[in-house]
């Protein structure tokens, strides 16, 4: 096990960093903060293309690069810096991983493939009403006809819903919860009713307008079984640890820039005669933050290890870990931002509210910092 | 989550445990977890387990062969202290004088110097105090004022040391002192190693808020130590100085976070008996310290990696130290709520036990080694590149 980077990984690291500093600009994130689609379909496509982003950590035999979560966090943590708009997080680390756990081989040949070039936009569609990121937060039933399995009801917070091609929908039947793939474009089975619709998507208004929500409506959808029936929970929770891992990674790359731009304005705003960054009030929050993220790196970093060691016993205590830390880590960085840079930091037209609304929103995605000190304390034995 | 050192150290770990097993019995083994970096409790035992490792070898370990070291490399000593906290060992009393002074002179020293001193060091037949704060001068070591002048082939020292960890136990002091009259900030000083043996030397032991003489004050009036004992040159003491910091603030940060760890194993037992997992205020606290616990452990593996990878170790190997602090004592003030009523009282003679102990001495963890507030400019000006706080010309 690796606890530092190899020459390779911190190449990848300059190659996705510039191609983000040129592609992933201020200026493109305002823009498609504004815009519907929320994200570059061109770039997309170069990251998928040129890059091989999409399909970095997904197995050779299923059309990937078949690099690990190392390099996959690395990534992540790179889209964070940047602020990338886009379905990133929500197509490889929700969806594709949610397929590679499933151990449903058919299923990886199918689908896989086209998530690995970026061709298919996949996500998690599980949350309801009730924004449960836990087992029991799964109440939308399956229904099997002859050998054909339908889904209706609501999965609502789907990361990127709007868009994506491809939805791994968790769901209950006689047997527990299930998971299973529709594609957005699935009609509804025959006979499945009267107003029958098969796959309805909704674009959420959300306070963070960098990663987007979406309600998914199913009525009647066609849907195929991944994996067992009633087998799916371990596999969703695997999925959850290893995305809130990723997550975390996104966040120390926030929380990074974040800094950055503290610190660059700090060395250049003059008030009573001094850059700011010469008074101890302000240096010593910029220290306070720096410490935070090296202690939240450690936390994603030390994550990203359970991962591509396979310990299992290990990854639900470093992903509830690495959550917390990153979480609060991002948020009180982000807030800290703001401080340092003033009234200008509190205006729409400053930046550092996108980091701001990014980080809070990413603190209750996949689960709060509460939530997560559950499940710590449960992985713990407490 | 442990640290693969690989097959290459694989004997040489074993070698480790083995005569730890073998070795850290009976009064010794009754004195696991005792003691730490400021904390001077059972003192004679753990000196006579340092002369126990000193006859196994195991004292500077890193150290040139010629000079009564091993000659290994930084990754076994690395495993060495990694075996060693796990052991449970009781902090190693003469750890100033292994962890700063001797790579000092390694790096600095002359060669008599090393030649007289270093086996000696390792051995533990002499033990060294640090004579850098002063009253007036405890983190902005550059204004000291002790000051040295030559006479004939000695310096004659005159001035005032302050906080010398354990320093009524020192056989010998190494000292930094103004040598140039007249010279200002970090310029015109050097750092001498002054026996303390003479009628010029008078120290006196300071009681701690935990009750121990950890350290001490020295008051040099004509003493005196021969020309020859400087280390590195006349006039450039705060650059050797500095070198000493720099190993301070890395290396001793490693043992103490498994000590933390120890400490974090016995608050959870704590926890669990008295029921105060099932207190959600507390639950909470806990969670949280067990989380910082394992974040220092983390950030400890990743500077240890790159350094073994022979890369410069990153950011985190600065806001290590603040990090590391903070938290202890937090922890320390969650031991004691967890205590709660029996931890008002203390044994006979204000004896404390474990946790009470802990508690008290991290308060000075914040202090030693770059008070707090220091380590958030360095972190601020050397990490972040922040402007310098205006400082007197």
């Amino acid at each position: 096990m690796e606890l530092t980077f190899t020459d390779e990984q911190e190449e990848l690291r300059k190659t996705v960093r510039a191609f983000f500093a040129r592609h992933a600009t201020e200026a493109d994130v305002r823009r498609l903060a504004a815009d519907d689609l929320g994200h570059d379909p061109a770039v997309w496509r170069r990251m998928g293309e040129e890059l091989g982003l999409q399909g970095l950590a997904v197995p050779e035999e299923y059309g990937g690069a078949g690099f690990g979560y190392v390099e996959l966090g690395i990534v992540c943590e790179e889209a964070g810096r940047a602020l990338l708009c886009g379905p990133y997080f929500a197509s490889v680390a929700l969806g594709a991983e949610a397929l590679i756990r499933a151990g449903d081989d058919q299923a990886a040949r199918d689908l896989l493939p086209g998530i690995s070039v970026g061709t298919t936009i996949a996500t998690l569609a599980l949350t309801e009403d009730e924004g449960r990121w836990d087992e029991a937060g799964v109440r939308m039933a399956a229904t099997l006809s002859g050998d054909t399995w339908t889904l209706t009801g609501t999965k609502t917070y789907v990361p990127d819903g709007h868009i994506a091609d491809l939805l791994l929908v968790a769901a209950r039947t006689d047997t527990g919860i299930s998971l299973f793939a529709v594609e957005a474009e699935a009609e509804a089975e025959a006979g499945a009713g009267a107003g029958a619709g098969g796959v309805t998507r909704t674009l959420l208004p959300a306070l963070d307008q960098t990663r987007r929500q979406a309600r998914v409506d199913f009525d009647g959808a066609r849907a195929r079984l991944i994996g067992r029936e009633g087998a799916a929970w371990p596999v969703i929770e695997g999925t959850l640890a290893t995305a809130a891992i990723l997550l975390a990674a996104e966040q120390v790359g926030g929380a990074s820039a974040a800094l950055d731009a503290a610190v660059e304005y700090a060395k250049v705003r003059v008030q009573y005669g001094r850059a700011i960054g010469s008074f101890q009030g302000v240096k010593h929050r910029c220290a306070d933050m720096l410490t935070a993220i090296e202690s939240a790196r450690s936390a994603a970093y030390g994550g990203l290890w359970a991962l591509a060691s396979g310990n299992a016993a290990e990854l639900g205590v470093a992903a509830a870990l690495a959550k917390v830390s990153c979480s609060e880590t991002f948020t009180e960085v982000a807030g800290g931002n703001i401080q340092v840079h003033g009234a200008i930091g509190f205006t729409w037209e400053h930046p550092a509210h996108l980091y701001f609304k990014r980080a809070k929103s990413s603190e209750v995605l996949l689960g709060t910092p509460a939530y997560h000190r559950e499940l710590l304390a449960a992985g713990l034995g407490f | 989550m442990e640290l693969d050192f690989g097959s290459a150290v694989a004997d040489f770990r074993d070698e480790v445990r083995t005569w730890l097993d073998e070795h850290l019995v009976g009064e010794f083994a009754e004195h696991r977890g005792v003691g730490g970096p400021t904390d001077g409790e059972a003192w004679d035992i753990r000196l006579a387990w340092d002369r126990e490792l000193a006859s196994g070898g195991w004292l500077g370990i890193g150290w040139p062969k010629e000079y009564g070291g091993r000659g290994l490399g930084l990754l076994e000593e690395i495993v060495f202290e990694y075996e060693y906290a796990r052991s449970g060992a009781p902090y190693r009393a003469t750890g100033n004088a292994l962890d700063l002074l001797g790579p000092m002179l390694v790096a600095m020293g002359s060669e008599a110097q090393k030649q007289r001193f270093l086996p000696r060091i390792l051995a533990v037949e002499e033990l060294w105090g640090q004579g850098f704060s002063e009253p007036g001068a405890g983190s902005d070591l550059a204004s000291v004022r002790t000051r040295a002048e030559l006479d004939g082939d000695a310096w004659v020292i005159n001035g005032q040391k302050v906080w010398t960890t354990f320093g009524m136990h020192a056989h010998w002091l190494y000292v930094l002192a103004r040598t140039e009259p007249g010279s200002r900030r970090h310029k015109g000083l050097s750092m001498l190693l002054v026996p303390t043996d003479q009628p010029g030397v008078e120290i006196r032991p300071i009681r701690s808020l935990a009750g121990q003489d950890e350290f001490a004050e020295v008051f040099f009036t004509d003493a005196r130590t021969s020309v020859d004992l400087v280390v590195g040159e006349v006039g450039q003491g705060w650059r050797t100085a500095m070198g000493t910091l720099g190993i301070e603030r890395g290396s001793t940060l490693l043992p103490l976070q498994l000590t933390f760890e120890r400490e974090m194993d016995a608050l959870l037992r704590q926890a669990r008996e008295q029921g105060a997992l099932t207190d959600p205020m507390l639950r909470r606290r806990i969670l949280d310290a067990w989380m910082s616990v394992r974040i220092m452990r983390t950030t400890n593996l990743r500077t240890v990696a790159e350094l073994l990878g022979g890369r410069t170790p990153g950011a985190q190997a600065t806001t290590a130290k603040l990090y590391a602090s903070t938290n202890h004592q937090r922890m320390g003030h969650l031991a004691m709520e967890i205590a709660g009523a029996a931890g008002q009282l203390v044994q006979d003679g204000y004896g404390l036990d474990t946790r009470q102990r802990s508690f008290l001495i991290s308060l000075a963890e914040t202090i030693y080694g770059g008070a707090s507030e220091i380590q958030r400019n360095i972190i601020g000006e050397q990490v972040l590149g922040l402007p310098k706080d205006p400082r007197p010309a």
